[in-house]
Parts: structure tokens; sequence; C-alpha cells
């Protein structure tokens, strides 16, 4: 049965939950969207040996699963001295950054892949060094075909988020199960965490949508 | 192609221009000497040598396939070289010979020597994130170091003489095809090139804006002493501003001479032949 008691004692607790899972996701975010830059032009440019090296690492992180790469940090860090106090929702941020990048780095390299040749032959027609094509040119065209495929992995990371309760960080759904264990109402407290998740993450699916719209022309 | 009759682009008073220098003492501004090019098994280009004058302009002609478009993205290092040398004004474009071995120049020694070279290309290829202004400037801010406020002044000027003052600001998305190559042309004359590569520069434009191109072409013709070499099949357009046309067939020189030689008395079958099915 619904009780609105236990719902509105649920509220301020489920939100502060909320919280962590916010600052995993977009702290995360960052991290993914910057490593995964770098790997997609280090896949492009760095030497063979190195850039097998990089994509062995890439596929050995895609096809783990994220809790697994959770808890073999959380419990490698604690075996490390002076590693040891690192606060869980770091690990838990750095770990879910770095999964993504795996998945956003492929997105990177579609866009720079979506650069007509002609872009890059006017480049070197004009005489501009690599760096300033890659920067001037290339990635301000490739970002217009990444930029809404990276929302959409932070919309997905935004979901993944309760894995961390593996690694002890009470973000929303912990928070809401600690309360449905404490309480036993359990059906508030995951209805609400829905609503939350859901208030959340699809306004900004619209958004992405129309930034995708926005910036498929020029 | 459309036949040349049909171009708005009339032959002006007779365009043949002062002659280039071509006394024998002048270092050529290009000098092909023993270009190989071949793209896996076929073999484009080979033991191609000929030379090119300061200030003088060539007219590329021959069939597809003939290696003419492959000549011009050579010069501009487009495409590797697979055989022999380029110079530009006597230097080394892309490789040298030390020691009696064939060395590839570091990149940088490259990108400097392109520095004099530059390219309009069929496709415009102008930057779609930019204005048409940041197109305009983006080399010579970024590679001769030129300050921005002289760049701006500069590429003003230059979209003048293109007749597009009022488009400095929009982007090249927004304009016709004939626009964007000439703001193309403005792009490549901002790096004030000493050698201009026009490939089929008409040819992705609707036949009422050629035209417009080919006059502002006629005009740095006149106007100016850059090197040119192209590739078009405005025949009407190579006869008034080339000195010499050289006809290509399977990656040799046929023949060259005065696009007069040329156009009204080929001494090959095959320029003969090539010739009836363009003009």
């Amino acid at each position: 049965m619904w009780n609105w008691e236990f719902a509105a004692e649920a509220l301020p607790i489920l939100l502060r939950g909320f919280v962590n899972t916010l600052i995993a996701t977009v702290v995360g975010t960052v991290i993914a969207a910057i490593l995964g830059l770098i790997l997609a032009v280090a896949i492009r440019g760095l030497p063979r040996w190195i850039n097998w090296l990089v994509r062995l690492l890439v596929a050995f992180i895609r096809n783990t699963p994220l809790v697994v790469q959770l808890l073999f940090v959380y419990y490698a860090f604690a075996d490390i001295p002076g590693l040891v106090n690192v606060p869980a929702l770091v690990i838990g941020f750095i770990v879910i950054g770095i999964h993504y990048s795996t998945y956003m780095s492929e997105s990177y390299r579609a866009g720079i892949d979506s650069v007509p040749p002609g872009q890059f032959e006017a480049a070197t027609a004009l005489s501009l060094p690599p760096v300033r094509t890659f920067t001037a040119i290339v990635l301000p065209q490739a970002l217009r075909a990444t930029i809404p495929s990276l929302g959409n992995y932070a919309v997905a990371m935004f979901k993944d988020t309760p894995f961390l309760f593996a690694i002890s960080v009470v973000e929303l759904v912990t928070a809401a199960k600690e309360f449905g264990g404490s309480t036993f109402a359990y059906t508030e407290a995951f209805t609400l965490a829905g609503i939350i998740f859901l208030v959340a993450s699809y306004p900004t699916s619209l958004l992405i949508q129309r930034l995708d719209r926005r910036l498929a022309t020029y | 192609m459309p036949p040349t009759e049909n171009t708005p682009d009339t032959p002006s008073s007779s365009a043949t221009p002062s002659g280039p220098n071509t006394s024998a003492s002048a270092t050529p501004a290009i000098e092909f000497k023993d270009v190989e090019k071949s793209f896996g098994p076929t073999t484009v280009l080979k033991n191609l040598n000929f030379t090119v004058a300061p200030g003088e302009r060539v007219t590329l002609i021959g069939p597809s396939g003939s290696g003419k478009t492959t000549i011009l993205r050579l010069v501009m290092t487009l495409e590797e070289l697979t055989g022999g040398y380029i110079f530009v004004d006597g230097e080394p474009l892309t490789f040298e010979e030390r020691d009696g071995k064939r060395v590839e120049l570091p990149k940088k020694r490259t990108r400097e020597m392109t520095t004099r070279i530059g390219m309009v290309f069929q496709q415009f290829n102008l930057f779609p994130n930019m204005t048409v202004l940041e197109n305009i400037i983006e080399a010579p801010v970024h590679v001769l170091g030129t300050s921005k406020d002289e760049a701006v002044k500069e590429a003003k000027a230059l979209l003048a003489k293109v007749g597009l003052s009022d488009k400095a600001d929009a982007h090249p998305t927004r304009l016709s095809g004939g626009q964007q190559q000439r703001v193309a042309i403005a792009r490549a004359l901002a790096m004030s090139p000493e050698i201009l590569l026009l490939d089929e520069v008409t040819s992705a434009l609707d036949p009422e804006l050629v035209g417009d191109v080919l006059g502002v072409l006629r005009d740095i013709a006149e106007t100016t002493d850059i090197t040119m070499l192209l590739v078009t099949h405005e025949m009407q357009f190579a006869r008034d501003v080339s000195h010499r046309v050289m006809m290509f067939d399977g990656g040799q020189v046929l023949e060259e001479g005065p696009p007069d030689q040329i156009f009204n008395n080929p001494s090959h079958e095959r320029t003969k032949s090539f010739l009836s099915s363009v003009l």
C-alpha cells in the first residue's frame, strides 16, 4: 500500500543520495569526454605497438562489467598504502569515467572520420600545421557529429550510477534501499527513486535531441 | 562537359598576356624531374619531366585518367611522390637527392615550401565551421604569423576583388557554389602564393555561375604575375589565359605549345580527337 507519509519522509533522504549520483555522473562525464578524445587521437596517431596496447586496453574495459571494474579498483586501492583513504565516490567517478571513455572514444573516432577528406586537403594546401588543423578544423566539425552521442552516453552513465552501491557509495538507489530496509516502505522509496531518475534524464534526452537537430546544420 | 560556346564567359579582348620569364637562365617556378606516381599497382605518371617558368600560366588538358589532376596534387603535396623529384624555385619540395640517395624532406620543411603554393579545388573545400572571413585569415594568421588586424584588412580587400564584400560574416554553406569558389580563390590568394594550382575549379558549378569565377581568374591572370598551373575543361578560358597548353595522355606529355597551336593545329591524332570531344 502506498503511504504518503513514508514518501514525504523518504524524499529528502533520496535527494541527498541523488547528490552523489549527480556528482558521479557529471565528473564521470567530464573524465570520459576528455579521456575519450585522448584515446581517439592516440589510436589514430600513435606508433603501431602503443596503438595495439591501447586497443587491447579499450577492448578489455569494454568487455568486462562495470561492477567488476568498480570492485577491483576499490579493493586494489585498499591494498595500496596511501590510497586507502581515497573516498569511494572518487573511485566511483574515476572508474565510471574511464569505462565510458572507451565508448566515447569510438564516437569521437566516428566524428573525426566523418570530416570530408577535402577539409584535410584544404588544410594542407594552406600549409596549416597538424595541431592547428586538428583543433581549428577537424575537431570543431567532428564534435558536431559527436556531441549528441556523447550526451547519450552521459545519460547511460547516469543510469549506471546505481552500480556504485557495490563500493558502498550511497547514491540514489542505495539511499532508497536503505530507507526501505529501515521502514519497509520499499514501494515508496523505489517509486520515488524511479521518478527522480526520470525527471532528471528525460529532459536531458530531449535537450540532446534538440542539440542534435541544431548541430545538423551550420 | 557543356560546350564552351554556352558559357557566359565570352573571350575578352585577347588576354594573351605578356610573356613569362622563360629565358634559359631563370630558375623554373616548378620543375618535375623523373617524376613517377603510382597508386598501388597502377602507374599514373612515369618518367615525367617538365618545367614551368615563373609567371607562366600552363593549362593541362587530356582525357580523364591521364594524370593531370595528379600532377597538381603532387605539387600541393596531397599525394606522395613515388619516384623522382619536384622542385619549386629550384628547391626540393618533398624529396631530395643526398649522397646519391632519394631522401624525404622533413614535413616541416615541406610545409614551409608549400606556403609558396596555393590551390583551388573543384569542390571548394571551404571550412564550414568558419565564416568567410575566418576562412581567409586562418592561414595568414596561423601559418605566416600575420597580425589579425592586418589579415582582416587584406581579406576584406580580397573579398572586394572577388566581388563578395558583403559576405564576410556569412558561413560558406549559405553561399552559392560560385560564391564559395570565389571565397576559395580569395583564401588561396591571402597567402600571396607564387604558384596557384587550379583543379577543375568550375566543374562543380552550375553553368550560369561559371562566368563569375572565370572572370575573377582572368583578373588575377591579367593583374598579377602568379605562376598558374591549371586543369580545366573550359577550353576558351584556357586559350585566353594560358601561355602554354600541355596535352597529356597516359601520364605522358603528348604534345605542348602555345594555345593557338594546340587548339588550331594539333599535331597528334589523339589531341585532335580529344579536342573535338570537348570543344
